[in-house]
């Protein structure tokens, strides 16, 4: 039969194990605490997203606000849509005037979003975004080849 | 013709041993399980894994420290000491985890048990079970495999979590790297699905292969002290190589093809 002392380090081992596994989930893959608040979706229409990928930032200034939910093609215009969830604790936050831009973090860092929240007119009834709407403004990434191009051709024209 | 002969021969011969580990695996574990079999179940887990424990606590943590010594001595040259924290917490998730805890485990635990039912064949204790009407392949063989395949999964878990911890203590502690950014960076490129759940799969792999392996030899050994010792050695080596070629497989089915 097995002892008490052995059954006590079995225990052991196991909450061991599951503290482990705790650290892995909550501090390295950050594992719910990104999915447990809720969003709202809001779309931009780029020409080029360059490097962004799903899961990638939104940020206000540096500030991560949300996260890019899908990437997918329009299937009419043949332009990339990017589906943001943005947190609902800044829901009526944004004006609806606001634009938003791909960055890069650093010199070699990723791409992520970075949301420009746009002037609210005093005097006028501000109009935030919500639920599916449509960021109109929106700049493209930087692709390096195009700007290596235009800077060879503007050389060749002078 | 006599080299045919050979080669016709070995291949027989691999695939009855084969064969046998199979049908003993069979035996072992397509029998109905029993609730009686737990507290063997416990005993072994004890024997397996919290004995294992002390070595996985500590290669863990030296190997999360020597990586994050070398990979900030590269990292800083190009102003990226930032990415230390993902390099450290990926390495050891997807590869060094599983792998160097399986190959600590066929050392120490592996070996172990070879040895140990190469010795109750060698005294004649397995026979003796049946003849009381006790298989011993429910009685001695399950109880083990099942405590392996339970134990490594959770020792990969735990020297993970403490190559991480060490890589902090070295790259944040000792050397500076902010604090923040080690966490911050880590938890934006670390996938749960894709990187802690296919790291728990490729250890529960190499349970099987090194368990497996480990009874097989000692179950099969030349009941005499010097095949008990050549099948511990065996138990070693094979499994060793085997875990390396199916990390290999393993890691190119899962992070090779997007």
């Amino acid at each position: 039969m097995t002892s008490r002392k052995t059954e006590l380090l079995v225990g052991l081992f196991v909450a061991l194990a599951i503290a482990a596994t705790l650290l892995l989930a909550l501090k390295v893959a950050n594992q719910g605490m990104s999915g447990s608040s809720d969003t709202y979706t809001v779309y931009a229409k780029f020409d080029n997203i360059g490097g962004l990928k799903e899961r990638s930032s939104v940020k206000v200034g540096g500030v991560v606000v949300g996260r890019v939910a899908r990437i997918y093609l329009d299937e009419r215009e043949l332009i990339p849509v990017v589906q943001l969830e943005i947190s609902t604790d800044y829901i009526d936050t944004f004006p609806e005037t606001s634009s938003v831009s791909i960055l890069t973090a650093g010199l070699l860092g990723e791409q992520y979003v970075g949301l420009q929240p746009g002037f609210i007119f005093p005097g006028e009834d501000p109009i935030y975004l919500e639920q599916d709407s449509f960021i109109v403004d929106t700049k493209s990434a930087l692709v390096l080849e195009d700007l290596i191009g235009q800077f060879l051709f503007s050389r060749d024209s002078e | 013709m006599q080299a045919l002969v050979n080669l016709g021969a070995k291949t027989l011969a691999r695939l009855r041993s084969f064969g046998s580990a199979t049908l003993m695996l069979w035996g072992a574990l397509v029998a109905v399980p029993r609730l009686k079999n737990i507290p063997l179940t416990i005993q072994q887990i004890y024997v397996v894994g919290v004995q294992s424990l002390l070595i996985i606590l500590v290669s863990g943590l030296f190997i999360g420290m020597v990586m994050a010594l070398q990979g900030y001595t590269i990292l800083v040259n190009y102003g990226a000491e930032g990415s230390l924290g993902p390099m450290v917490a990926l390495s050891l998730l997807r590869e060094l985890g599983p792998v160097v805890t399986a190959l600590l485990f066929a050392g120490r635990a592996g070996s172990a048990l070879t040895a140990e039912i190469g010795l109750m064949k060698a005294t004649e204790q397995l026979s003796s079970l049946e003849m009381m009407a006790v298989d011993p392949l429910r009685r001695v063989i399950a109880p083990r495999f099942w405590a392996g395949v339970i134990s490594m999964p959770m020792l990969a878990l735990i020297f993970s979590a403490v190559g991480i911890l060490g890589g902090h203590l070295v790259g944040v502690d000792w050397l500076g790297v902010d604090s923040g950014s080690y966490w911050s960076i880590m938890q934006a490129t670390v996938d749960w699905d894709k990187d802690v759940i296919n790291g728990v799969i490729k250890s529960i792999v190499f349970a099987v292969v090194v368990v497996w392996i480990a009874l097989y030899k000692g179950y099969s050994c030349v009941p005499t002290s010097e095949g008990i010792s050549k099948a511990t050695t065996e138990t070693v080596v094979v499994s060793s190589l085997l875990i390396l070629g199916l990390d290999f497989v393993l890691t190119a089915l899962m992070f090779g093809v997007n």
